[in-house]
């Protein structure tokens, strides 16, 4: 056993931390309340070729490993969970499924782009009627001479606007009593197809989160993504690896929210002390702290699984529920210790706070978690 | 163009740091290049890019520093050599230093023309190293420089003197050594990072060098290692001007003892 990271990881992490500090901090306030999308900071992402992470190099990825892309979704959260979440739907939503299930000719047409970072990833599962029960999926596609015609909506799907294609789930007939699901890879131009960014979020501000529309829109055999019904078990798997993605933006967002209430502790003075001499404010950062090493442990455990080749699925729902109720948690108390000011936009905790909600919804509700584990437990 | 850099691997200053017996406690402590050895990476690797040619990074220390090496092959140096003088104990200060990586210079057949080094480590904060190196092995120095251009065997240097730009032209071989405002150091790219494993590093040890152990001794004694005093609220004088000047020759002279 060997707690240590890699001297890859070592790197990475120290890459990131630069990163996220040099790049992606300075304009996280103002980006929260202009909302406007930091396009810039993916395209300097991809100058240094960490749009295709953890793919293998022949598709123009990284070659490096899942803890090291949890490492990287940790360090852009810590400063700004919006950039963490855009990162981790663009490798774990859109590049992850084309890498796992399509086939060498959609690998090179759609996974080698994404890598490079000339296009983001974005995944559409999740329909107005359909969330957790993402099976019961109303998008229709019908056979119709040597293609198909996709009819249906999709909702809070993450960088869509940003997509010039994405793979997106539709029933394409009934297997008995359950519904058959294919997944489509689908061009962001074809017509018919609209991609509406008009939503009003409580947080994650200046991340892209869309509206499709879907009329009459026509695709080719080539644009089924693997085959033909494979799309529900496609996208079981597909989020398995995104909750470790949102895991670690969880730990993220929790770290970089305690480290700003330690430091506040510390500076700020009541009854003619530090409020970090009150065992009350001590015990809680105590607190903080313990979760956030035990949330990012286990994120690192499940990554470690998938790297190695193992099944995740119990763990990676352990490490994305645990985590993004360790963040909110943490965010909570981060925003108590700040007190009044903690309220406020220029102390940062109250923006952490708002975006860590969406760890415990995306991908995989805390109920829906709990119901994964249930049945991996045996219940 | 063959480029050599010297580097150390500091602890971050920007972390918490504790003494213990006397002593930097290196347990849980973050370590980095040294910064200004950073910005001499990047020059190195800068001129390697107009000129072509080879970036050899050199670096004396524990096991622990390699990770330092392989920080600048990911930012593009080619090849590294590291030199652990853990036989030496504590005997090692600035002198020693600049014997050793002289030694290991001639040992490795190390060609170069230029030889860049950060002015400074943040840790002891000498900056003697640069200029003893050039001593040894009888080239040129400029230290503190911030900005370099080579063209032919021609070096045209900018300086930094407290403040102030000199502008001195010289010739290669040359040692000069890094002043913040040189450059930005890049950020190593992923590939680079993925790459850094496999490139080629020499370890050495004090054996395999040809030293005089006797001569290359520390010529200096560390006799206590203490954190700065607490910065303390400052003291705003009030009163008569000339009551005020008066106080604060007083208190000058007797509480902070500088006159
Ligand atoms: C910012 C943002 C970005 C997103 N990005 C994407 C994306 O890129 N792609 C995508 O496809 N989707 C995306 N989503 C959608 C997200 O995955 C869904 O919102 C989520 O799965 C929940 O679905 P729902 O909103 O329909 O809630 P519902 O399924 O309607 O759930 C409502 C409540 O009922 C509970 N519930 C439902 N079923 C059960 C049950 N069986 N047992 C107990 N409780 C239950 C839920 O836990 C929840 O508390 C995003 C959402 C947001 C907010």
């Amino acid at each position: 056993m060997n707690f240590d990271l890699t001297q890859e990881q070592t790197m990475i992490r120290k890459l990131m931390r630069d990163f996220a500090e040099g790049e992606v901090a300075p304009g996280a306030d103002e980006r929260d309340r202009t909302k406007r999308f930091p396009k810039e900071i993916f395209d300097k992402m991809a100058e240094l070729n960490l749009m295709g992470l953890p793919f293998p190099e022949e598709y123009g990825g990284g070659g490096a490993d899942t803890i090291s892309f949890a490492i990287a979704v940790e360090e852009l959260s810590r400063v700004c969970a919006s950039t963490g979440i855009t990162y981790s739907a663009h490798i774990s939503l859109g590049c992850a499924p084309l890498y796992l299930f399509g086939t060498e000719e959609q690998k090179q047409k759609y996974l080698v782009p994404l890598c490079e970072g000339k296009t983001l990833g974005s995944f559409g599962l999740t329909e107005p009627n359909a969330g957790s029960d993402a099976g019961g999926t109303k998008t229709r596609a019908v056979k119709d001479g040597d293609g198909w015609v996709i009819n249906g909506s999709k909702c809070f799907i993450t960088n869509a606007s940003y997509a010039k294609f994405l793979a997106l789930t539709a029933a394409t007939g009934n297997m008995g009593n359950v519904r058959e699901i294919t997944a489509f890879i689908v061009p962001t131009d074809a017509p018919g197809f609209r991609v509406i960014d008009n939503y009003v979020k409580m947080g994650l501000h200046s991340s892209n989160t869309t509206e499709l529309i879907l009329e009459n829109v026509r695709v080719t055999d080539q644009e089924i993504l693997g085959e033909i019904g494979k799309g529900f078990r496609q996208f079981l798997i597909t989020l398995d690896g995104g909750r470790i993605g949102i895991g670690a933006m969880a730990v993220g967002i929790a770290q970089g929210a305690y480290e700003l209430a330690l430091k506040y502790a510390k500076e700020r003075v009541q009854f003619g002390q530090s409020i970090s001499k009150f065992q009350a404010i001590q015990h809680k950062l105590a607190d903080m702290h313990m979760q956030i090493e035990l949330a990012r442990t286990y994120v690192y455990k499940a990554a470690w699984l998938k790297d190695q080749g193992r099944k995740f699925t119990k763990e990676a729902s352990i490490c994305k529920l645990y985590a993004s109720e360790v963040a909110m948690n943490v965010c909570n108390q981060a925003v108590q210790i700040h007190g009044g000011w903690g309220y406020m936009h220029d102390y940062k905790v109250e923006r952490f706070f708002r975006d860590a909600k969406l760890t415990e919804i995306g991908e995989g509700t805390s109920e829906i978690q709990r119901n994964i584990i249930a049945r991996e437990i045996g219940c | 163009m063959n480029i050599l850099v010297c580097l150390k691997q500091t602890f971050d200053t920007e972390e918490r740091i504790t003494i213990e017996n006397g002593k930097i406690n290196e347990d849980g402590a973050e370590f980095v290049i040294n910064p200004y050895d950073e910005y001499a990476v990047e020059e190195a690797i800068k001129l390697k890019e107009q000129h072509g040619g080879e970036v050899t990074v050199i670096t004396i220390g524990p096991e622990r520093a390699e990770q330092a090496l392989r920080t600048a092959m990911a930012m593009g140096a080619d090849k590294g050599v590291i030199v652990d003088l853990e036989d030496l104990g504590d005997q090692v200060d600035e002198h020693t230093i600049a014997q050793v990586l002289a030694a290991t210079i001639r040992e490795e057949d190390l060609d170069f023309d230029i030889i860049l080094c950060g002015y400074m480590a943040v840790d002891d904060g000498s900056a003697q190293v640069g200029p003893r190196l050039a001593e040894l092995l009888e080239i040129p120095h400029i230290s503190t420089i911030t900005k370099l251009t080579v063209e032919g065997d021609k070096v045209s240097v900018e300086k930094d003197v407290e403040g102030d730009v000199e502008y001195i032209d010289a010739k290669l071989p040359i040692l000069v050594t890094a002043q913040q405002g040189l450059n930005d150091p890049r950020y190593p790219s992923l590939p680079g990072i993925m790459k850094a494993k496999k490139k080629p590093l020499t370890r050495l040890e004090l054996d395999d060098l040809d030293l005089d152990e006797e001569e290359i001794a520390a010529k200096t004694e560390i006799i206590e290692t203490f954190l700065p005093p607490k910065k303390e609220a400052g003291k705003i004088l009030t009163g008569d001007l000339a009551d005020q000047a008066k106080e604060l020759v007083q208190l000058l002279r007797s509480e902070a003892k500088v006159i």
